[in-house]
């Protein structure tokens, strides 16, 4: 089972604590963590599908390549980290 | 007289109510985050609040009547973009899908119980039927050719800031673009048309400056009383209709033609207020006087309204839906870029600040 983790930031609006979840890549692993809280969805991702600027995924401590379809590959225990900066003033 | 005020601020929801002592702030919600646009619907009592997230993107929330707790509610969205398609504004630029500003929110007819319209950056107009649990967008607007000649004024994108729900027919809706002119549509959004023919620019090639889709409304107004009568406030200048938005002229007022805001008498369509400041280039008020100037005689006149309003160094700047009249035409309310509300129970003769310490002011309404 691979993690996905989002941060204290999103979960001040939104229910999304730590899920686990069996997926290949990242795009299985977002819709299972989606599949729990459907309104998540819309603060990661924006109209088209496409993660919302100055967001980053990281698995594993790396930062995933495919920003459109979320190919990249996920391994059993792997930790994914749905991060972002935050605007304002 | 309306007690109850919605103030909309960069860093939350402030809920302001009239008392024995004048107006004070009542209650508060989403503190810290940025409040973009409040809406009361008196028609059943709910509020609504459009939030932007930053990057975590726009959404809406719902306080039902006598309730304490808001509860999100579906975003206006873009549908998905098809593949391949060239779609650019009129800087020639591409335009995004996605929400990026609910720049309007106003409620649907008064028989049209649950029926919202959204306005939005960039440039989609939506429909709700069930109080903001589902939005259409307006496919004939959205689609409309004429749309890729909009462009972005002081935002990236183009924008619907104003809607007008007509009320001798609330099928009749007129809608103003930041930039896009004024448009409308005669049977509920099915088909719609340009309607800023004789607004313009004051400089620029001709045929820029007296593009209809090329002006930059920056609020529309429509009288509820008398219904064929708007005002305007464009980015170079002021302008009024009285043929129902078919067609415009220029009006000019002292100190300044550019601002903002724009607010009408909910009866008397010749009774309208501004908030002028130093044109486009600034943007501040002109000698650092804050002043309000009224119209009595649809345009042909002005009073200039400073009683209350800092004289000296003021900086203030009036958004666009940051001016405010009620339903009774008695009582205005404007807040400011620096936090500033006040308030005028004279049709704005006189002001008394209710807060010098709010965050920036975006939108305020009476409730």
């Amino acid at each position: 089972m691979a993690k996905v983790h989002f941060t204290s930031n999103l979960r001040r609006h939104v229910d999304c604590p730590s899920v686990e979840v069996q997926a290949l890549n990242v795009a299985e692993a977002l819709a299972q963590a989606f599949a729990r809280n459907e309104r998540l969805k819309t603060y990661v991702l924006d109209d088209q599908g496409h993660l919302r600027k100055h967001m980053r995924i990281l698995v594993d401590g790396a930062a995933i390549k495919d920003l459109r379809s979320f190919n990249d590959a996920v391994q059993p225990g792997s930790e994914i980290w749905v991060m972002q900066a935050l605007s304002g003033g | 007289m309306q007690k109850r005020m919605l103030v909309s601020t960069r860093k939350g929801l402030f809920e302001l109510g009239r008392g024995r002592n004048g107006w004070v702030v009542k209650d508060t919600s989403f503190l810290g985050d940025n409040v973009t646009l409040a809406l009361h619907d008196a028609r059943d009592g709910t509020d609504y609040a459009a939030l932007n997230h930053g990057h975590f993107g726009i959404k809406l929330h719902r306080r039902d009547k006598g309730k304490k707790t808001w509860v999100e509610i579906a975003t206006p969205k873009y549908p998905e973009k098809p593949e391949g398609l060239v779609d650019n504004d009129g800087w020639g630029k591409p335009v995004t899908w996605s929400t990026q500003l609910i720049w309007a929110l106003e409620t649907g007819g008064p028989r049209q119980k649950g029926v919202l319209w959204a306005g939005t950056m960039p440039g989609g107009l939506f429909r709700s039927s069930d109080r903001g649990e589902t939005w259409q967008l307006m496919e004939s607007l959205w689609r409309h050719p004429d749309r890729n000649k909009w462009l972005g004024g002081g935002a990236d994108l183009p924008g619907i800031h104003s809607i007008c729900v007509d009320p001798r027919d609330a099928n009749t809706i007129r809608v103003a673009i930041s930039c896009g002119g004024v448009w409308r549509s005669e049977d509920g959004g099915q088909s719609w048309a340009q309607s800023a023919h004789g607004m313009k620019f004051d400089n620029g090639p001709k045929s820029e400056a007296e593009s209809p889709d090329a002006q930059d409304p920056h609020m529309m107004v429509q009288c509820a009383g008398a219904p064929s009568k708007f005002w305007v406030q464009h980015h170079a200048g002021i302008f009024k209709s009285v043929d129902d938005a078919k067609t415009w002229t220029e009006v000019k007022a002292a100190p300044s033609s550019f601002g903002f805001g724009v607010v009408v008498h909910p009866k008397d369509p010749d009774t309208a207020w501004f908030v002028p400041g130093i044109k486009d280039e600034k943007r501040i008020p002109v000698d650092g006087k804050l002043v309000v100037t009224r119209t009595r005689d649809g345009g042909r006149t002005f009073k200039s309204l400073k009683k209350g309003l800092p004289q000296k160094h003021a900086y203030d700047v009036i958004f666009r839906h940051a001016l405010a009249i009620d339903d009774s035409g008695k009582q205005l309310a404007m807040g400011s870029t620096t936090g500033n509300v006040w308030v005028s129970g004279d049709q704005g003769d006189s002001w008394a600040l209710v807060s010098s310490t709010l965050p920036q002011v975006y939108a305020l309404r009476f409730a």
